[in-house]
């Protein structure tokens, strides 16, 4: 009834190819902007900034990240964890050498280090594909991990290895730290969040985008028609390292403050990413935020249910998280195995139609 | 229906504080490769308070009150059960996990919520001139290395020179503290080093142990946690590398490290920081009014375990100083700021002990604004396969204040620096 084209003319080519043809989207985009940058920093705290938002909006850029280059350019990564190191530490180095340069600008040029060295070892992949990239990439991951435990230069010779975010501000306002603000620190990723969201938009559904998209569906026809697979593939590494980067950055400075490679990046975080964007829906922005939000969000949901209100043991509520996070995982991909990202599609089709399906 | 019950909530919550609690918290892991630690010391931890409420109807009369949060040793999990308890007024937090202790540092001075790592966490944090809130009494890690040294040195008649020591660590940022302090100690003692990285979580150590067969190192030392203790055991048994030359720190010292290798982890040694077994008055009490009350934490199997000891002597070290806070501030509810100054003015004598149950238990010691960290006296323990117990085999003695008080000078001056803090103590 509300949810259709007809009647939303479209006068120009731009209008027709916007992000959000059908008005009730676009509103929808625009309330969800609205409460996301004008409601919620009002009414946030320091639970629901530390335990909610922060791994919800950085996972999501992680997943962002990690989806252009598996979902996209299907090219598959393990070295997740070992890239969002790479950001972290690359954050952590600027941050400690250059104190007076605002912790924004740190952050990007954390996300572009990581692309460089994502695009290091995303060379494989011009020889490589599927299962033995996978092997590839894993190799980054536990490479990257030993180098950052290794060399003390990347920790600054601290006696236990761990890396610490110093307070830095922006505009005068604190972002890392212990004094930051609720709000401060959530509108800063959210920032991030929506930058990388729209860029990455628009670069899947530009040129670029399409050149990947041909790369993953044959990569051998796609050369036949003129896409230099070498190009594509790399570009595909080193946009999905910047947002990767990013992500590993705001992880370790705003995030958690103080960071132990092995125990923050390791491959349980490369797999935690991949399950996100498959279980969000490969090859779509919307996929990675409702993947992102489906594995941090539940754990904290149920331990809140079977802990705050059922008033289970702790341990025990431990592993019906485990027990029903799982369960849910297998029904969500038995019910779509296109994941999150094809329900919302399907439910559009349907609102479509409604009331009247015939 | 749904407005009564909203109604009915709003009057609890106002309720509330009329009735004075004690909040404790736990940020405890039962689940994941550290359980077997994390298990006994959460359960020890609970017992002793649960006790307090049942016997002497909480803390000077003050019901405490126990919040859990699991934390299964993840740092992000970590972050989340801090922020979800802060807010419940808990007194002070022992997160029972280095990686997480770092974390909380700067977030518990900022939030003025005390924090103490017994035996854990950030070593130069015995500085109290910098680390305002943070406490790690009565030993550190570094005390751990200077006393395996110094119980070397007592059995070889004062030198060691030449011989050959190998330190297994868990390659994080808790395994990783004891190595300054080691080649300090390298310096002054002249012997040799070896570092053997285990990493995370440690079900694999053929490498390390095959060059420790290679090497052949006199002694070994170990810092490990969770299910790496077991393995390096059973490593060493299987290249049949004298137990009685294997010392583990603390967290390595525990029935559930041993009990895996059976006959062959005869003879196995462990430093600590308090005692060990069940030979005291207060398990009389904690078996009847906790256990057989069916009021046990956990399975309540653990009564009497090294690590459940540990758990029970960090709730005695914070209920006793709850009651510090009251007496200065000559109020009965105490506030996570007036709970830091009972930290920080504690005193445990033989006489508290004794009077608590506890005699002998840990040793007697002041903690002081500029020092955090308790005496640091260290003692040796060693395993019985038969008996299946542990025994104290070198009483708690000094360690080398000198080299320790000059490493944790120098890394709480950097901290100092690199985050602008100003000495607090006058």
């Amino acid at each position: 009834m509300f949810y259709r084209e007809a009647g939303d003319y479209k006068t120009s080519y731009s209008a027709d190819n916007q992000t959000f043809p059908i008005r009730f989207d676009r509103y929808r985009y625009y309330v969800v902007l609205f409460v996301s940058f004008l409601v919620i920093p009002f009414i946030i705290n320091d639970y629901w900034a530390s335990a909610i938002f922060l791994p919800f909006l950085i996972y999501a850029i992680a997943a962002i990240g990690l989806n252009i280059l598996v979902g996209y350019c299907g090219q598959v990564s393990l070295g997740t964890g070992g890239f969002m190191a790479v950001g972290a530490y690359a954050c952590y180095k600027l941050m400690t050498a250059f104190p007076e340069v605002n912790i924004f600008f740190h952050v990007l040029l954390a996300g572009g280090v990581t692309a460089i060295v994502c695009v290091l070892f995303g060379l494989p992949s011009l020889r490589i594909k599927g299962f033995y990239l996978a092997v590839a990439t894993l190799a980054a991951q536990f490479f990257l991990v030993w180098l950052f435990n290794r060399v003390p230069w990347f920790y600054n010779y601290s006696a236990s290895g761990q890396i610490n975010a110093p307070e830095r501000t922006v505009f005068g306002i604190e972002v890392t730290g212990p004094n930051t603000e609720a709000w401060a620190v959530y509108l800063f990723c959210l920032v991030f969040l929506v930058g990388s969201a729209i860029i990455a938009r628009n670069l899947t559904r530009g040129m670029t985008g399409r050149k990947w998209m041909a790369i993953r569906d044959m990569d051998i026809a796609a050369e036949i028609i003129g896409v230099n697979p070498l190009t594509a593939k790399l570009s595909a590494f080193a946009v999905s390292g910047f947002f990767i980067g990013i992500s590993g950055a705001l992880f370790f400075s705003v995030y958690l403050g103080a960071v132990e490679v092995g125990e923050a990046f390791g491959i349980n975080k490369s797999f935690l990413v991949l399950f996100m964007i498959i279980i969000g829906g490969l090859g779509s922005i919307f996929g990675s935020f409702a993947g992102a939000a489906f594995l941090v969000l539940l754990p904290v949901f149920l331990k809140n249910v079977l802990v705050g209100s059922l008033g289970w043991p702790t341990d025990t509520a431990a592993h019906f998280e485990f027990l029903i996070v799982g369960a849910l995982i297998i029904v969500f991909l038995i019910a779509e195995p296109h994941g999150l990202a094809q329900l919302w599609r399907v439910a559009k089709e349907k609102l479509r139609l409604w009331p009247f399906p015939h | 229906m749904k407005k009564t019950l909203i109604t009915a909530v709003a009057a609890l919550m106002a309720a509330a504080p009329a009735m004075a609690e004690l909040t404790f918290t736990s940020l405890s892991y039962r689940t994941g490769p550290y359980a077997a630690g994390g298990i006994p010391f959460a359960d020890g931890y609970a017992d002793y308070f649960t006790l307090l409420n049942e016997r002497d109807g909480g803390i000077n009369g003050v019901p405490t009150r126990m919040i859990e949060c699991e934390t299964g040793y993840n740092t992000e999990k970590g972050v989340e059960c801090y922020e979800s308890t802060k807010g419940e007024g808990a007194l002070v937090y022992q997160p029972l996990s280095t990686g997480i202790t770092y974390q909380l540092i700067p977030k518990t001075t900022a939030d003025d919520i005390p924090m103490h790592t017994m035996g854990y966490g950030r070593t130069s944090a015995a500085n109290g001139d910098v680390f305002s809130h943070t406490f790690n009494y009565p030993a550190n890690y570094w005390n751990g290395a200077s006393g395996a040294v110094n119980y070397l040195l007592e059995i070889n008649g004062g030198d060691i020179k030449g011989k050959k020591i190998a330190l297994v660590y868990h390659n994080s940022a808790y395994g990783k503290e004891p190595i300054r302090t080691l080649e300090e100690l390298q310096k002054k003692h002249g012997f040799e080093l070896s570092l053997l990285p285990v990493d995370h979580p440690g079900q694999e150590q053929k490498s390390q142990w095959l060059q420790i067969r290679r090497e052949r190192p006199d002694y070994v030392v170990m810092y490990g946690w969770g299910v790496m203790n077991q393995v390096a055991i059973q490593e060493a048994a299987n290249i049949r590398f004298p137990m009685e030359n294997f010392i583990g720190i603390w967290w390595s010292g525990a029935e559930h490290d041993v009990i895996p290798s059976g006959a062959k982890s005869d003879g196995y040694k462990a430093l600590t920081f308090h005692n060990v077994g069940r030979d005291f008055p207060v398990f009389d009490d904690m078996q009847k009014y906790v256990v057989d009350a069916g009021k046990a934490a956990g399975a309540g199997d653990q009564v009497g375990n090294v690590l459940y000891n540990r758990g029970m002597y960090a709730a005695m070290l914070a209920a006793e100083a709850a009651k510090t806070a009251m007496e200065i501030h000559g109020t009965k509810d105490i506030t996570p700021g007036m709970m830091r100054d009972g930290m920080e003015n504690l005193e445990i004598t033989e006489e508290k002990m004794a009077a608590l149950g506890m005699p002998n238990f840990g040793p007697s010691f002041k903690v002081s604004c500029a020092n955090h960290g308790g005496p640091g006296l260290i003692g040796v323990t060693q395993w019985d396969a038969d008996t299946q117990t542990w025994s104290l085999i070198s009483d708690f003695k000094p360690t080398d204040t000198e080299v320790i008080g000059g490493l944790i000078e120098g890394d709480s001056a950097s901290y100092a620096s690199e985050n602008n803090i100003e000495a607090q103590c006058k």
